[in-house]
Protein backbone atom coordinates (compact mmCIF):
# COMPACT_ATOMS: atom_id res chain seq x y z
CA UNK A 1 0.00 0.00 0.00
CA UNK A 2 2.73 2.43 0.82
CA UNK A 3 6.43 1.73 -0.61
CA UNK A 4 9.52 4.18 0.69
CA UNK A 5 11.92 2.19 -2.42
CA UNK A 6 15.09 3.97 -1.70
CA UNK A 7 14.13 7.04 -0.23
CA UNK A 8 17.25 9.41 0.80
CA UNK A 9 16.45 13.17 2.05
CA UNK A 10 18.86 15.74 2.21
CA UNK A 11 18.84 19.28 3.63
CA UNK A 12 21.74 20.83 1.57
CA UNK A 13 24.84 18.96 0.83
CA UNK A 14 25.92 17.93 4.19
CA UNK A 15 22.74 16.91 6.23
CA UNK A 16 21.86 13.85 5.26
CA UNK A 17 18.07 13.09 7.10
CA UNK A 18 17.22 9.91 5.53
CA UNK A 19 19.57 7.24 3.93
CA UNK A 20 18.41 4.58 1.79
CA UNK A 21 15.22 3.87 3.30
CA UNK A 22 13.14 1.01 1.56
CA UNK A 23 9.89 0.07 3.34
CA UNK A 24 6.65 -1.17 2.49
CA UNK A 25 3.50 -0.94 4.95
CA UNK A 26 0.50 -3.13 3.81
CA UNK A 27 -2.78 -2.68 4.05
CA UNK A 28 -4.65 -3.37 7.59
CA UNK A 29 -1.13 -3.05 9.62
CA UNK A 30 -0.22 -1.27 12.59
CA UNK A 31 3.63 0.09 12.35
CA UNK A 32 5.54 1.58 14.48
CA UNK A 33 8.26 3.76 13.58
CA UNK A 34 10.45 4.28 16.43
CA UNK A 35 13.76 5.97 17.03
CA UNK A 36 15.43 9.05 18.87
CA UNK A 37 15.24 12.63 18.03
CA UNK A 38 17.19 13.23 14.97
CA UNK A 39 16.35 9.47 14.23
CA UNK A 40 14.58 10.92 10.31
CA UNK A 41 10.84 9.66 12.25
CA UNK A 42 9.36 12.91 12.11
CA UNK A 43 10.91 13.40 8.24
CA UNK A 44 9.32 9.97 6.79
CA UNK A 45 5.88 11.22 8.01
CA UNK A 46 6.30 14.67 6.35
CA UNK A 47 7.09 12.70 2.96
CA UNK A 48 4.28 10.56 3.38
CA UNK A 49 2.38 14.26 3.84
CA UNK A 50 3.63 15.50 0.98
CA UNK A 51 4.92 18.04 3.40
CA UNK A 52 8.41 17.47 1.62
CA UNK A 53 10.27 15.61 -0.72
CA UNK A 54 12.71 13.29 -1.53
CA UNK A 55 16.10 13.94 -2.95
CA UNK A 56 16.32 10.41 -3.99
CA UNK A 57 13.84 7.34 -4.56
CA UNK A 58 10.11 7.17 -4.41
CA UNK A 59 7.55 7.41 -1.99
CA UNK A 60 4.29 5.54 -3.42
CA UNK A 61 0.62 5.20 -2.50
CA UNK A 62 -0.40 2.58 -4.05
CA UNK A 63 0.47 3.01 -7.85
CA UNK A 64 0.88 6.95 -7.47
CA UNK A 65 4.45 8.67 -6.51
CA UNK A 66 3.29 11.16 -4.33
CA UNK A 67 6.25 13.42 -5.06
CA UNK A 68 4.54 13.74 -8.62
CA UNK A 69 0.86 14.85 -7.37
CA UNK A 70 -0.64 17.77 -9.00
CA UNK A 71 -2.15 20.23 -6.49
CA UNK A 72 -5.88 18.95 -7.23
CA UNK A 73 -4.01 15.16 -6.69
CA UNK A 74 -2.45 16.34 -3.40
CA UNK A 75 -5.12 17.48 -1.97
CA UNK A 76 -7.35 14.12 -3.15
CA UNK A 77 -4.80 11.88 -1.53
CA UNK A 78 -4.62 13.59 1.64
CA UNK A 79 -8.17 12.98 1.86
CA UNK A 80 -7.22 9.37 2.21
CA UNK A 81 -4.79 9.97 4.99
CA UNK A 82 -5.72 11.23 8.16
CA UNK A 83 -2.79 12.57 10.64
CA UNK A 84 -2.44 13.05 13.61
CA UNK A 85 0.34 15.70 15.30
CA UNK A 86 1.72 15.58 18.90
CA UNK A 87 0.70 18.90 19.74
CA UNK A 88 -3.03 18.47 18.16
CA UNK A 89 -2.87 20.82 15.58
CA UNK A 90 -6.56 21.72 15.84
CA UNK A 91 -7.85 25.07 14.55
CA UNK A 92 -8.62 27.41 17.74
CA UNK A 93 -11.32 29.25 16.72
CA UNK A 94 -13.03 26.65 15.82
CA UNK A 95 -15.26 24.23 18.27
CA UNK A 96 -14.77 20.57 19.01
CA UNK A 97 -17.66 19.68 16.51
CA UNK A 98 -16.06 22.50 13.79
CA UNK A 99 -12.70 20.91 13.66
CA UNK A 100 -14.13 17.78 13.03
CA UNK A 101 -16.61 18.74 10.75
CA UNK A 102 -14.05 21.15 8.71
CA UNK A 103 -12.70 17.94 7.23
CA UNK A 104 -15.42 16.50 5.72
CA UNK A 105 -16.53 20.01 4.49
CA UNK A 106 -12.84 20.43 3.01
CA UNK A 107 -13.85 16.67 1.63
CA UNK A 108 -17.20 17.97 0.11
CA UNK A 109 -19.49 16.14 2.13
CA UNK A 110 -22.85 17.05 2.33
CA UNK A 111 -24.51 18.84 4.95
CA UNK A 112 -26.59 15.71 6.61
CA UNK A 113 -23.81 13.16 6.21
CA UNK A 114 -21.45 16.07 8.49
CA UNK A 115 -24.78 16.27 10.67
CA UNK A 116 -24.82 12.50 10.91
CA UNK A 117 -20.82 11.56 11.54
CA UNK A 118 -19.75 13.98 13.57
CA UNK A 119 -21.52 13.07 16.74
CA UNK A 120 -20.89 9.54 15.44
CA UNK A 121 -17.24 9.94 15.78
CA UNK A 122 -17.39 12.28 18.55
CA UNK A 123 -19.49 9.35 20.55
CA UNK A 124 -16.38 7.02 19.60
CA UNK A 125 -13.86 9.70 21.61
CA UNK A 126 -15.94 9.78 24.16
CA UNK A 127 -16.22 13.39 23.61
CA UNK A 128 -19.69 14.04 22.71
CA UNK A 129 -20.54 16.50 25.39
CA UNK A 130 -17.88 18.50 24.71
CA UNK A 131 -18.87 19.44 21.15
CA UNK A 132 -19.35 23.41 21.67
CA UNK A 133 -16.11 23.71 23.61
CA UNK A 134 -12.86 25.58 21.62
CA UNK A 135 -9.75 23.49 22.17
CA UNK A 136 -8.30 25.66 24.32
CA UNK A 137 -11.13 24.94 26.83
CA UNK A 138 -10.00 21.29 26.12
CA UNK A 139 -7.58 19.13 28.19
CA UNK A 140 -4.35 17.86 26.38
CA UNK A 141 -5.97 14.28 26.15
CA UNK A 142 -9.17 15.40 24.74
CA UNK A 143 -7.83 17.72 21.88
CA UNK A 144 -5.72 14.77 20.76
CA UNK A 145 -8.99 12.69 20.88
CA UNK A 146 -11.10 15.49 19.11
CA UNK A 147 -7.33 15.24 16.58
CA UNK A 148 -8.27 11.79 16.15
CA UNK A 149 -11.81 12.59 14.88
CA UNK A 150 -10.79 14.23 12.61
CA UNK A 151 -8.25 12.44 11.66
CA UNK A 152 -10.51 9.38 10.75
CA UNK A 153 -14.18 10.93 10.02
CA UNK A 154 -13.73 11.04 6.14
CA UNK A 155 -12.65 7.04 6.99
CA UNK A 156 -9.42 7.54 5.52
CA UNK A 157 -7.18 4.53 4.61
CA UNK A 158 -4.47 5.31 6.40
CA UNK A 159 -4.06 6.89 9.57
CA UNK A 160 -0.43 8.86 10.39
CA UNK A 161 -0.03 9.18 14.16
CA UNK A 162 3.21 11.44 14.49
CA UNK A 163 4.12 11.22 18.39
CA UNK A 164 0.32 11.33 19.17
CA UNK A 165 1.24 10.62 23.08
CA UNK A 166 3.74 12.97 23.22
CA UNK A 167 2.18 15.16 25.39
CA UNK A 168 0.06 13.48 27.23
CA UNK A 169 -0.13 11.98 30.29
CA UNK A 170 -0.03 7.95 31.47
CA UNK A 171 -3.92 7.46 31.67
CA UNK A 172 -4.54 9.93 28.49
CA UNK A 173 -1.91 8.26 26.58
CA UNK A 174 -3.48 4.49 27.27
CA UNK A 175 -6.62 6.10 25.72
CA UNK A 176 -4.98 7.13 22.46
CA UNK A 177 -3.12 4.05 21.65
CA UNK A 178 -6.57 1.94 22.30
CA UNK A 179 -8.44 4.46 20.01
CA UNK A 180 -5.76 3.87 17.28
CA UNK A 181 -5.82 0.15 18.19
CA UNK A 182 -9.58 0.06 17.86
CA UNK A 183 -9.06 2.01 14.58
CA UNK A 184 -6.93 -0.30 12.97
CA UNK A 185 -9.11 -3.13 14.58
CA UNK A 186 -11.63 -1.72 11.86
CA UNK A 187 -9.26 -2.03 9.26
CA UNK A 188 -7.45 1.04 8.91
CA UNK A 189 -3.48 1.49 8.39
CA UNK A 190 -2.23 3.07 11.11
CA UNK A 191 1.18 4.34 11.50
CA UNK A 192 2.39 5.43 14.66
CA UNK A 193 5.81 7.41 15.37
CA UNK A 194 6.58 7.44 18.65
CA UNK A 195 9.83 6.87 21.22
CA UNK A 196 7.39 5.96 24.08
CA UNK A 197 8.71 2.09 24.96
CA UNK A 198 5.33 1.11 26.91
CA UNK A 199 3.12 2.21 24.04
CA UNK A 200 5.08 0.19 21.81
CA UNK A 201 5.93 -2.62 24.09
CA UNK A 202 1.88 -2.57 25.02
CA UNK A 203 0.96 -2.56 21.18
CA UNK A 204 2.75 -6.11 20.37
CA UNK A 205 3.02 -5.29 16.67
CA UNK A 206 5.26 -4.37 13.90
CA UNK A 207 8.18 -2.39 14.68
CA UNK A 208 10.83 -0.55 12.68
CA UNK A 209 13.54 1.37 14.42
CA UNK A 210 15.55 3.74 12.91
CA UNK A 211 18.69 5.52 13.79
CA UNK A 212 20.64 8.80 11.99
CA UNK A 213 18.03 8.30 8.61
CA UNK A 214 18.36 4.17 8.33
CA UNK A 215 16.04 2.02 9.31
CA UNK A 216 18.11 -0.20 12.09
CA UNK A 217 15.88 -3.38 12.74
CA UNK A 218 12.09 -4.08 11.73
CA UNK A 219 10.59 -6.48 13.56
CA UNK A 220 7.00 -8.46 12.95
CA UNK A 221 6.02 -8.90 16.50
CA UNK A 222 8.38 -6.07 17.61
CA UNK A 223 9.48 -4.62 21.01
CA UNK A 224 11.40 -1.64 21.89
CA UNK A 225 14.98 -1.79 21.99
CA UNK A 226 17.40 0.92 20.97
CA UNK B 1 -29.10 18.99 1.58
CA UNK B 2 -25.87 19.80 0.03
CA UNK B 3 -24.22 23.14 1.37
CA UNK B 4 -22.70 24.44 -1.86
CA UNK B 5 -19.15 25.87 -1.54
CA UNK B 6 -19.60 29.53 -1.70
CA UNK B 7 -22.61 29.34 1.33
CA UNK B 8 -19.25 27.66 3.46
CA UNK B 9 -16.74 29.95 2.69
CA UNK B 10 -18.96 32.84 3.09
CA UNK B 11 -20.20 31.08 6.40
CA UNK B 12 -16.58 30.45 7.40
CA UNK B 13 -15.69 34.20 6.82
CA UNK B 14 -17.89 35.69 9.07
CA UNK B 15 -17.64 33.67 11.51
CA UNK B 16 -13.70 34.38 11.14
CA UNK B 17 -14.49 38.33 11.62
CA UNK B 18 -16.78 37.10 14.62
CA UNK B 19 -14.30 35.00 16.64
CA UNK B 20 -10.90 36.88 15.83
CA UNK B 21 -12.45 39.59 16.90
CA UNK B 22 -9.09 41.18 18.88
CA UNK B 23 -7.31 40.68 14.45
CA UNK B 24 -10.62 42.01 12.91
CA UNK B 25 -10.45 44.90 15.50
CA UNK B 26 -6.98 45.59 14.94
CA UNK B 27 -7.29 45.33 10.79
CA UNK B 28 -10.38 47.86 10.55
CA UNK B 29 -8.82 50.71 12.88
CA UNK B 30 -5.81 50.42 10.70
CA UNK B 31 -7.82 50.33 7.70
CA UNK B 32 -10.37 52.97 9.06
CA UNK B 33 -7.47 55.45 9.45
CA UNK B 34 -5.99 54.98 5.85
CA UNK B 35 -9.87 55.08 4.68
CA UNK B 36 -10.20 58.25 6.36
CA UNK B 37 -6.97 60.08 5.42
CA UNK B 38 -8.03 59.09 1.66
CA UNK B 39 -11.32 60.34 2.55
CA UNK B 40 -9.47 63.93 3.65
CA UNK B 41 -8.04 64.14 0.74
CA UNK B 42 -10.79 63.51 -1.87
CA UNK B 43 -12.30 66.47 -0.02
CA UNK B 44 -8.97 68.46 -0.34
CA UNK B 45 -9.30 67.92 -3.91
CA UNK B 46 -13.05 69.39 -3.93
CA UNK B 47 -12.24 72.38 -1.78
CA UNK B 48 -8.78 72.86 -3.87
CA UNK B 49 -11.20 72.55 -7.17
CA UNK B 50 -13.86 74.95 -5.69
CA UNK B 51 -11.02 77.48 -5.40
CA UNK B 52 -9.58 77.10 -8.44
CA UNK B 53 -12.95 77.41 -10.25
CA UNK B 54 -13.56 80.53 -8.36
CA UNK B 55 -10.56 81.90 -9.14
CA UNK B 56 -10.74 81.00 -12.92
CA UNK B 57 -14.27 82.75 -12.87
CA UNK B 58 -12.75 85.61 -11.10
CA UNK B 59 -10.74 86.15 -14.46
CA UNK B 60 -11.81 87.57 -17.70
CA UNK B 61 -10.71 90.04 -20.69
CA UNK B 62 -12.59 93.23 -21.13
CA UNK B 63 -13.13 95.06 -24.24
CA UNK B 64 -13.96 98.69 -24.15
CA UNK B 65 -16.12 100.64 -26.42
CA UNK B 66 -15.35 104.04 -27.86
CA UNK B 67 -17.97 106.47 -26.84
CA UNK B 68 -19.14 106.83 -30.74
CA UNK B 69 -19.48 103.09 -30.84
CA UNK B 70 -23.05 101.96 -31.91
CA UNK B 71 -25.47 99.03 -30.69
CA UNK B 72 -25.07 97.28 -34.20
CA UNK B 73 -21.31 97.35 -33.97
CA UNK B 74 -21.52 96.16 -30.22
CA UNK B 75 -23.94 93.41 -30.58
CA UNK B 76 -21.97 92.32 -34.21
CA UNK B 77 -18.37 92.14 -31.87
CA UNK B 78 -20.55 90.50 -29.06
CA UNK B 79 -21.99 88.09 -32.12
CA UNK B 80 -18.38 87.56 -33.23
CA UNK B 81 -17.02 86.55 -29.59
CA UNK B 82 -19.81 83.77 -29.31
CA UNK B 83 -18.86 82.16 -32.23
CA UNK B 84 -15.19 81.74 -31.31
CA UNK B 85 -15.28 78.13 -30.10
CA UNK B 86 -12.54 79.21 -26.80
CA UNK B 87 -15.24 81.78 -25.82
CA UNK B 88 -17.77 80.84 -22.66
CA UNK B 89 -19.74 83.21 -21.95
CA UNK B 90 -19.50 87.03 -22.98
CA UNK B 91 -21.18 89.80 -20.54
CA UNK B 92 -22.37 93.12 -22.13
CA UNK B 93 -22.57 96.20 -19.64
CA UNK B 94 -23.80 99.10 -20.79
CA UNK B 95 -22.47 102.28 -20.16
CA UNK B 96 -25.53 103.39 -17.04
CA UNK B 97 -24.79 100.05 -15.87
CA UNK B 98 -21.01 100.89 -15.58
CA UNK B 99 -21.81 103.77 -13.89
CA UNK B 100 -24.31 102.42 -11.26
CA UNK B 101 -21.99 99.77 -11.16
CA UNK B 102 -19.05 102.12 -10.12
CA UNK B 103 -21.13 104.14 -8.08
CA UNK B 104 -22.30 100.92 -6.05
CA UNK B 105 -19.07 99.94 -5.94
CA UNK B 106 -17.59 103.08 -4.12
CA UNK B 107 -20.65 103.62 -2.32
CA UNK B 108 -18.84 104.31 1.05
CA UNK B 109 -16.20 106.79 -0.50
CA UNK B 110 -17.23 109.86 -0.77
CA UNK B 111 -14.04 111.78 -2.31
CA UNK B 112 -14.33 109.46 -5.09
CA UNK B 113 -18.08 110.03 -5.90
CA UNK B 114 -17.64 113.99 -5.49
CA UNK B 115 -14.73 113.52 -8.58
CA UNK B 116 -17.21 111.61 -10.60
CA UNK B 117 -20.30 114.24 -10.01
CA UNK B 118 -17.93 116.58 -10.69
CA UNK B 119 -16.82 115.41 -14.08
CA UNK B 120 -20.71 116.07 -14.82
CA UNK B 121 -20.80 113.31 -17.87
CA UNK B 122 -20.96 109.44 -17.54
CA UNK B 123 -16.90 108.62 -18.57
CA UNK B 124 -17.41 105.17 -18.73
CA UNK B 125 -17.95 103.14 -21.97
CA UNK B 126 -19.46 99.76 -22.65
CA UNK B 127 -17.94 97.02 -22.22
CA UNK B 128 -17.56 93.18 -23.26
CA UNK B 129 -16.59 91.12 -20.31
CA UNK B 130 -14.90 87.83 -21.97
CA UNK B 131 -14.87 84.59 -20.14
CA UNK B 132 -12.45 81.72 -21.87
CA UNK B 133 -13.37 78.18 -21.59
CA UNK B 134 -9.66 78.29 -20.12
CA UNK B 135 -7.50 80.54 -18.74
CA UNK B 136 -4.90 79.42 -21.63
CA UNK B 137 -7.11 80.62 -24.13
CA UNK B 138 -7.78 84.19 -23.22
CA UNK B 139 -4.44 84.94 -25.72
CA UNK B 140 -5.89 83.66 -28.56
CA UNK B 141 -9.05 85.34 -28.49
CA UNK B 142 -7.42 88.28 -27.54
CA UNK B 143 -5.28 88.00 -31.14
CA UNK B 144 -8.51 87.29 -33.06
CA UNK B 145 -9.46 90.68 -31.72
CA UNK B 146 -6.09 92.31 -32.48
CA UNK B 147 -5.89 95.43 -35.71
CA UNK B 148 -4.17 92.58 -37.63
CA UNK B 149 -7.07 90.06 -37.45
CA UNK B 150 -9.98 90.09 -40.04
CA UNK B 151 -12.68 88.74 -37.41
CA UNK B 152 -14.56 91.92 -36.54
CA UNK B 153 -14.02 93.51 -39.96
CA UNK B 154 -15.37 97.13 -39.62
CA UNK B 155 -16.84 97.04 -35.84
CA UNK B 156 -13.01 96.72 -35.06
CA UNK B 157 -13.64 100.59 -35.42
CA UNK B 158 -15.93 100.48 -32.30
CA UNK B 159 -13.33 99.04 -29.96
CA UNK B 160 -11.17 101.34 -27.61
CA UNK B 161 -9.11 98.84 -25.70
CA UNK B 162 -8.73 95.27 -24.63
CA UNK B 163 -7.75 95.20 -21.08
CA UNK B 164 -5.73 91.41 -21.75
CA UNK B 165 -2.64 92.86 -22.48
CA UNK B 166 -2.95 94.34 -19.03
CA UNK B 167 -3.62 91.33 -17.58
CA UNK B 168 -1.20 89.15 -19.28
CA UNK B 169 1.13 88.98 -16.71
CA UNK B 170 -0.91 87.94 -14.45
CA UNK B 171 -3.10 85.78 -16.38
CA UNK B 172 0.06 83.86 -17.53
CA UNK B 173 1.37 83.39 -14.23
CA UNK B 174 -2.17 81.94 -13.00
CA UNK B 175 -1.74 79.67 -16.05
CA UNK B 176 1.73 78.11 -15.07
CA UNK B 177 0.23 78.25 -11.29
CA UNK B 178 -2.79 75.89 -12.02
CA UNK B 179 -0.13 73.83 -14.37
CA UNK B 180 2.39 73.15 -11.39
CA UNK B 181 -0.66 72.50 -9.21
CA UNK B 182 -2.32 69.93 -11.45
CA UNK B 183 0.60 68.08 -12.29
CA UNK B 184 1.56 68.72 -8.02
CA UNK B 185 -1.94 66.85 -7.37
CA UNK B 186 -1.31 64.34 -9.97
CA UNK B 187 1.37 62.89 -7.94
CA UNK B 188 0.05 63.46 -4.45
CA UNK B 189 -2.93 61.52 -5.76
CA UNK B 190 -0.29 58.86 -6.89
CA UNK B 191 1.51 58.80 -3.49
CA UNK B 192 -1.95 58.37 -1.35
CA UNK B 193 -3.01 55.84 -3.46
CA UNK B 194 -0.01 53.70 -3.71
CA UNK B 195 0.44 54.15 0.61
CA UNK B 196 -2.97 53.08 1.10
CA UNK B 197 -2.21 50.20 -1.23
CA UNK B 198 0.63 49.13 0.72
CA UNK B 199 -1.09 50.09 4.06
CA UNK B 200 -4.02 47.74 3.05
CA UNK B 201 -1.89 44.88 2.08
CA UNK B 202 0.36 45.22 4.58
CA UNK B 203 -2.74 44.72 7.39
CA UNK B 204 -4.20 42.04 5.64
CA UNK B 205 -0.74 40.27 5.54
CA UNK B 206 -0.30 40.95 9.13
CA UNK B 207 -3.84 39.73 9.98
CA UNK B 208 -3.13 36.19 7.67
CA UNK B 209 0.05 35.60 9.13
CA UNK B 210 -1.28 34.97 12.25
CA UNK B 211 -3.21 32.01 10.52
CA UNK B 212 0.13 30.38 8.63
CA UNK B 213 0.04 27.51 11.12
CA UNK B 214 -3.76 27.35 11.14
CA UNK B 215 -3.56 27.24 7.09
CA UNK B 216 -1.57 24.94 6.97
CA UNK B 217 -3.42 22.27 8.94
CA UNK B 218 -6.44 22.80 6.82
CA UNK B 219 -4.01 22.13 3.57
CA UNK B 220 -2.84 18.93 5.28
CA UNK B 221 -6.29 17.46 6.63
CA UNK B 222 -7.31 17.83 2.51
CA UNK B 223 -8.65 21.33 1.88
CA UNK B 224 -8.39 22.59 -1.53
CA UNK B 225 -6.75 25.95 -1.76
CA UNK B 226 -10.00 28.08 -2.33
CA UNK B 227 -11.47 26.26 0.39
CA UNK B 228 -8.96 27.78 2.43
CA UNK B 229 -8.31 31.12 0.73
CA UNK B 230 -11.99 32.07 0.35
CA UNK B 231 -12.81 32.51 3.83
CA UNK B 232 -9.65 35.02 4.53
CA UNK B 233 -10.86 36.75 1.65
CA UNK B 234 -14.47 37.39 2.66
CA UNK B 235 -12.80 38.52 6.47
CA UNK B 236 -11.06 40.38 4.70
CA UNK B 237 -13.76 42.52 2.82
CA UNK B 238 -15.37 42.43 5.96
CA UNK B 239 -12.24 44.62 7.22
CA UNK B 240 -12.82 47.04 4.60
CA UNK B 241 -16.82 47.23 4.65
CA UNK B 242 -16.64 47.75 8.30
CA UNK B 243 -13.86 50.12 7.97
CA UNK B 244 -15.85 52.12 4.91
CA UNK B 245 -18.93 52.26 7.11
CA UNK B 246 -16.98 53.87 10.17
CA UNK B 247 -14.55 56.19 8.08
CA UNK B 248 -18.58 57.48 6.44
CA UNK B 249 -20.29 57.74 10.04
CA UNK B 250 -17.15 59.63 11.69
CA UNK B 251 -16.78 62.03 8.66
CA UNK B 252 -20.36 63.42 9.23
CA UNK B 253 -19.56 65.20 12.48
CA UNK B 254 -15.68 66.23 11.16
CA UNK B 255 -17.13 67.96 7.76
CA UNK B 256 -19.89 69.62 9.94
CA UNK B 257 -17.53 70.92 12.35
CA UNK B 258 -15.56 72.06 9.53
CA UNK B 259 -17.93 73.89 8.09
CA UNK B 260 -18.42 75.84 11.08
CA UNK B 261 -15.47 76.72 11.41
CA UNK B 262 -14.65 77.83 7.45
CA UNK B 263 -17.36 79.34 6.97
CA UNK B 264 -16.16 82.84 6.31
CA UNK B 265 -12.71 80.99 4.74
CA UNK B 266 -14.19 79.09 1.82
CA UNK B 267 -17.00 81.21 1.01
CA UNK B 268 -19.83 79.35 -0.87
CA UNK B 269 -18.22 75.96 0.10
CA UNK B 270 -19.65 74.19 2.95
CA UNK B 271 -17.81 71.18 3.19
CA UNK B 272 -20.36 69.16 5.04
CA UNK B 273 -23.21 69.66 2.37
CA UNK B 274 -20.59 68.69 -0.10
CA UNK B 275 -20.42 65.37 1.90
CA UNK B 276 -24.28 65.26 1.77
CA UNK B 277 -24.51 65.73 -1.98
CA UNK B 278 -21.79 63.29 -2.64
CA UNK B 279 -22.58 60.84 0.07
CA UNK B 280 -23.30 57.90 -2.40
CA UNK B 281 -20.26 58.53 -4.73
CA UNK B 282 -17.73 58.95 -1.70
CA UNK B 283 -19.56 55.48 -0.17
CA UNK B 284 -19.04 53.76 -3.54
CA UNK B 285 -15.39 55.17 -4.32
CA UNK B 286 -14.50 53.85 -0.49
CA UNK B 287 -16.25 50.83 -0.94
CA UNK B 288 -15.45 49.29 -3.91
CA UNK B 289 -11.81 50.37 -3.22
CA UNK B 290 -11.13 48.99 0.27
CA UNK B 291 -13.30 45.90 -1.00
CA UNK B 292 -11.13 45.33 -3.71
CA UNK B 293 -8.02 46.07 -2.34
CA UNK B 294 -8.30 44.15 1.18
CA UNK B 295 -9.41 41.17 -0.64
CA UNK B 296 -7.16 41.21 -3.72
CA UNK B 297 -4.45 41.50 -0.67
CA UNK B 298 -5.93 38.62 0.85
CA UNK B 299 -5.55 36.75 -1.67
CA UNK B 300 -1.68 37.24 -2.52
CA UNK B 301 -0.66 37.05 1.74
CA UNK B 302 -2.97 33.69 1.97
CA UNK B 303 -0.87 32.17 -1.32
CA UNK B 304 2.15 32.12 0.58
CA UNK B 305 1.13 29.75 3.10
CA UNK B 306 -0.48 27.35 0.58
CA UNK B 307 2.43 26.41 -0.30
CA UNK B 308 2.52 22.98 1.74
Amino acid sequence: MIYFDRVSKKYGSDSTVLENISLTINQGELVSIVGHSGAGKTTLVKLLLAEEFPTDGTVSFHSDDISKLKEREKTNYRRKVGVVFQDFRLLPNKTAYENIAFAMEAAGKHDDEIREDVPHVLELVDLKDKHGHFPHQLSGGEQQRVAIARAIVNRPEVIIADEPTGNLDPLNTYDIVQILKKINDLGTTVILTTHNKGVVDSLGRRVVTMENGKIIRDQKNGKFSM
Amino acid sequence: MKSSLPKRIFQAGLLGFYRNRTVSLSSVMILTITLFILTAFYFFRAIFDYTLVEIRDKVDVRIYFTGDATEDQMNDVKAKLLGLPEVKSVVFTSRNQAYADFKDRHANDQLTLQALDELGDNPFGASLAVQAKDTSQYERIAESLSTNSSLLGSSQSAIDKINYFQLKDSIDKLNSIIGWVNTVGFWISMIFIAMSCMIVYNTIRLAIFVYRDEISIMKLVGASNWFIRGPFIIESMLYGITATVLTLIISYPITMWISKKTVFFFEGMNLHSYYLQHFFSLAGLLLLSSIVLSGVSAFFAVRKYLKV
